[in-house]
């Protein structure tokens, strides 16, 4: 059958992953590992969140699994994930070619440009709880939105001087693609290359589908998740409330080391913690509008502390070096 | 005489933006080289735009401002001269003016004896005016939405700036901005052509050398080619046709540089899904053309517009991946169609308490009772004024209005709620009036949508947009200016378009009153509602200003009637009668309030026995028949007939007028011709305020 040699051709999920991170490697990303607390997307990946701001330019690359709870379908439909996959570009400031670039990486996963069609159509991203907002475009292939291509403008509430340009490839929904396939869950993740054994995305990742959304529509403690929110939020806001006071650290060191990073995990947390409670059914949309607007807090908190955290330890550099 | 090219290359624009902003950068070119004196006569221009650029080219261009000479004015002859001698001030004007002292002469205007000089300006290079001005014309183009792009934020657009191209004939006019400096090449197609410039010597090749680069940059190009092929390409199925979409037609137009159009089939199993769903799926999540059969029944084929023009084995993959993505799409809705099943729209209602409508407003849950009591005081003001209304089937309809909010083909689909309550209601056995109306209870979302079908289905819609608007004023929520974020000009419109259109017997004011217990924020919604009215009369019925101000002057409670009351109004200006007539009411209500202004008291026909001029008794006497006659019209809605009657009214005014002084010295007289005056306007201005109409001269 046509469908089975072509299967052979096309890349698995695995070598689909290690084509886009040698491709933006060659760029000049530094390829990093996922981040390894609950995050909705790549993006609220400090890696992103916090490094977008400031002057400093960045460009890294990184697969981000992200979570969903309330997509979660308990693996019953082909084509919702709780758990999906991101890989994650940065590029700050954006290159003038950033679009070109990334045509590059389609060839770069064998994607013949000439034999599809691919457009650019507006969608513009934001993230209210973050204060962060952007412009840009779904990039559709044949009809299917394989990448969300984004110019940030602000984050944390703050404009961001320079902007930066973020590349978003949703990995399964390539895949399928690459693979001609109807269910993520028939995407091939590895071929053994002695036997050609195949391993299927389905059963390395059915098992975390099935028992999560278990978990999250069925299983998960309202009172016990309340709890943990409250209490995370409370030692949040008490890290916010000290960052206060970098400024005043005279100790270049103590500057440094006051853990905003740490507070913004605690923020992630709250966040996750919230999906989990919409997906549980548990915050009434009229609660819902004050416990965004809690998580607001928390998030745009870190990213303004983060803020003046870089100043203020690169005011105490150059202080020292003058003197 | 040349021409001038000149072009903007962009990052793909959003398609809803293209059209206005090609149309904007056309009209600030030909603004400025009108201003500029670049224009010759009979210059023209064509604009163009694709997702990657906007461009003008413009014909009759000078290429060299016209001199001129300039008259300048400078310190008055008193200052200039003293004692015959120039002065200092004389000096500094002639040496700004660039002329010699012997040159200078006097200029006299108003104010008096001035220095003025002649100065020959020479005309500027076109090249040096556009590269100067141009610039600042980019930077003024509207957008919904920009973005900074380049460091230091010094500029903001929407989206970053690629290349410009500015030619004069074969000249570059290096027009600066953003960092790039224009030049004389363009870009064609991303895929089909590449990334190599292309070259344009002068601006007549433009479209030619684009097209040769796989770009059709001409608006009407690619929206005929597109409509050709999806005809062409549906003449291989036999007795079928795309369905027509303007709206889509105009969006795949504004995304493609290069459109070619692609069949694609899917499962016929689908087609048991209802076609509203199967439709929203292709168009609105996928831009496909839905197909349909010779009875205009849903085909199980579609038509994507591409951006490319692929070879047969890249036509095969396009068309298998946009199948592939289709039959997801199906899927999708087909599994949420059947997992809705499960719990009944009746089953909903409780859990409508936990999706809120506003947070000060409460749960959609408080909204359908309120709603329901609205719907009901609504049906009983109708039966009431002898109109049938299904009762049972509208209290069904209202209480199951908004549970398909719960439903997960809602939450997937947005844009079809209503519609889906209307099919799971018919699906699960709710009778068919209840479910027509629920269907149809958004409707009409603009001047130009259906109303709903039935009487249900208005007083639900009714009833539903009332209490929105009754809410949200009464939490301060009204339109301001430009900003209305909860439509509620939208839902008044609706209001007002139903009331109009169905010719319901129901006022603003009984509505006004129903939406809202408050008595300060009722007075406020039924401000919002004449305001409203207004609008509908003139921009959806295209009255004049002048006869709706006139109309609603007299009641703007009815809208049915008020609509029937500016159309009669609007067919008797044709008539000269009327037209005198409307004078003539204008005039007194000037005497009127001239008088009133002196402190003049003007009861109403006070003291009829000092009329005593034969033409003022006879008005007296004629008025006062007359408005017995027009009133029994009125009441029956006869308003031709009754402004015809009105018009038969002016000889009598007429002849008073031209023998009687209003104002006469004896102040009984005075007093009982402004009450005379007072009785006629007061009779005859039930219909229309016949002062407001604008009468020639």
């Amino acid at each position: 059958m046509a469908a089975v040699a072509e299967r052979k051709v096309s890349l698995t999920f695995q070598e689909l992953l290690f084509r886009l991170q040698q491709f933006w490697a060659a760029q000049g990303c530094v390829v990093q590992q996922p981040y390894d607390v609950e995050v909705g997307a790549g993006t609220m990946s400090p890696d992103t969140f916090l490094r977008v701001l400031g002057p400093k330019p960045v460009r890294i690359a990184y697969a981000q699994p992200s979570r969903r709870p309330a997509d979660g379908r308990y693996g019953e439909n082909p084509n919702r994930l709780y758990k999906h996959t991101q890989l994650q570009v940065i590029l700050k400031p954006p290159p003038a070619n950033v679009q070109e670039l990334y045509l590059e990486s389609l060839k770069a996963i064998g994607i013949v440009l000439e034999e599809h069609d691919i457009k650019f159509e507006e969608d513009n991203w934001e993230w209210p709880v973050g204060g962060a907002w952007g412009v840009g475009w779904q990039v559709m292939l044949d009809g299917q939105e394989i990448t969300q291509f984004t110019y940030f403008q602000q984050c944390g509430g703050m404009d961001l001087d320079p902007i930066c340009g973020e590349i978003t490839y949703g990995l399964e929904r390539i895949a399928q693609f690459l693979q001609d396939l109807d269910s993520i869950y028939d995407i091939v993740w590895a071929v053994e290359p002695d036997t050609g054994k195949q391993t299927t995305y389905g059963e390395i990742r059915m098992y975390e589908e099935e028992q999560l959304s278990a978990y999250s529509f069925d299983y998960a403690d309202v009172p016990k998740l309340w709890d943990k929110l409250n209490s995370y939020e409370a030692e949040c806001l008490a890290l916010i409330e000290g960052a206060k006071d970098i400024a005043e650290m005279t100790d270049i060191k103590q500057q440094r080391r006051f853990p905003v990073l740490g507070a913004y995990e605690l923020a992630l947390k709250c966040s996750h913690l919230f999906n989990l409670l919409d997906a549980r059914g548990a915050i009434s949309v009229t609660e819902r509008v004050g416990v965004m607007a809690r998580i607001r807090t928390l998030v745009v908190g870190v990213a303004k502390a983060y803020v003046a955290q870089q100043n203020a330890v690169a005011s105490q550099a150059t202080t020292e070096q003058a003197s | 005489m040349a021409e001038f090219l000149f072009e903007i290359g962009l990052e793909e624009v959003p398609a809803r933006m293209l059209a206005s902003a090609e149309a904007e950068l056309a009209r600030r070119t030909m603004d400025l080289l009108g201003r500029e004196r670049l224009l010759e006569e009979g210059a023209g221009f064509e604009s163009f735009s694709t997702p990657r650029r906007l461009a003008v080219l413009v014909g009759g261009v000078r290429t060299q401002q016209p001199d001129v000479m300039e008259e300048l004015v400078g310190p008055s002859t008193k200052v200039a001269y003293k004692d015959g001698v120039p002065t200092a001030a004389a000096e500094a004007f002639a040496k700004k003016a660039g002329v010699s002292l012997d040159d200078l002469k006097t200029v006299t205007n108003a104010k008096g004896e001035y220095l003025g000089a002649d100065v020959h300006r020479a005309g500027r290079s076109a090249s040096d005016v556009i590269a100067e001005l141009l610039p600042k014309e980019i930077a003024s183009i509207y957008w919904a939405k920009n973005m900074y792009w380049r460091a230091g934020k010094p500029e903001r657009f929407v989206r970053p700036l690629q290349w410009l191209l500015a030619l004069l004939d074969d000249q570059i006019v290096p027009v600066a901005w953003a960092g790039k400096t224009a030049g004389n090449t363009t870009r064609g197609h991303r895929v089909l052509h590449g990334a190599e410039p292309v070259v344009v010597e002068h601006p007549g090749q433009y479209r030619e050398r684009l097209e040769a680069a796989k770009v059709l940059p001409h608006i009407e190009d690619r929206r005929y080619k597109i409509r050709k092929a999806l005809d062409h390409v549906m003449r291989t199925v036999e007795d079928t046709r795309w369905r027509e979409d303007h709206a889509l037609v105009d969006a795949v137009t504004h995304l493609t540089e290069w459109p070619t159009v692609l069949l694609g089939k899917f499962e016929e199993e689908y087609l048991t899904l209802p076609e509203e769903v199967l439709v929203t799926v292709m168009r609105d999540h996928q831009k496909y053309f839905a197909v349909e059969d010779k009875s205009g029944k849903l085909a199980p084929y579609f038509l994507t517009v591409l951006n490319t023009q692929a070879n047969e084995a890249g036509e095969h993959i396009i068309r298998h991946g946009n199948e592939r993505v289709l039959r997801a799409r199906f899927n999708d809705a087909r599994f949420f169609w059947d997992y809705d099943q499960k719990q009944t729209l009746v089953e909903r209602v409780d859990k409508l308490k936990n999706v809120t409508f506003q947070k000060d407003l409460g749960s959609y849950f408080a909204k359908t009772e309120r709603v329901r009591a609205l719907a009901a005081s609504l049906e009983a003001i109708l039966v009431d004024r002898k109109i049938s209304v299904d009762a049972k089937a509208l209290d069904e309809a209202v209480l199951l209005a908004k549970t398909d909010l719960t439903s997960e083909l809602v939450k997937e689909f947005t844009e079809l709620q209503g519609i889906v309550g209307g099919l799971y209601a018919r699906a699960q056995g709710v009778s068919e009036a209840a479910s027509i109306a629920i269907y149809d209870q958004y409707k009409p979302t603009s001047m130009e949508d259906e109303l709903p079908r039935s009487t249900e289905g208005i007083l639900l819609s009714i009833a539903d947009k009332a209490d929105t608007i009754g809410g949200m004023f009464a939490l301060g929520l009204e339109p301001t200016g430009s900003k209305d974020p909860f439509a509620l000009r939208r839902a008044a419109n609706g209001i007002v378009r139903m009331l109009g259109e169905a010719k319901l017997p129901i006022t603003l004011s009984e509505i006004s009153t129903l939406a809202t217990a408050d008595s300060e924020t009722c007075s406020k919604v039924k401000g919002f509602f004449a305001e409203r009215v207004e609008f509908y009369l003139r921009e959806a019925k295209g009255q004049a200003y002048d006869v709706v101000k006139a109309v609603l002057a007299a009641g703007a409670e009815d809208v049915s009637d008020a609509l029937a009351r500016a159309e009669a109004v609007t067919a008797a200006r044709d008539s000269e009668d009327f037209l005198a007539i409307a004078a003539a009411f204008k005039r007194m209500a000037n005497i009127l309030s001239q008088a009133k202004a002196k402190g003049e008291s003007v009861p109403l026909a006070a003291g009829k026995e000092f009329l005593t001029e034969p033409t003022e008794r006879k008005l007296a006497e004629e008025a006062g028949r007359l408005a017995a006659w027009v009133d029994g019209l009125r009441r029956k809605q006869e308003y031709v007939h009754a402004l015809e009657a009105i018009a038969t009214l002016r000889p009598h005014v007429d002849a008073f007028f031209d023998s009687v002084m209003v104002m006469a010295e004896d102040e009984r007289i005075r007093r009982a011709r402004l009450g005379l005056l007072q009785r006629v306007l007061a009779d005859f201005s039930k219909i229309a305020d016949f002062s407001e109409i604008v009468t020639a001269g």
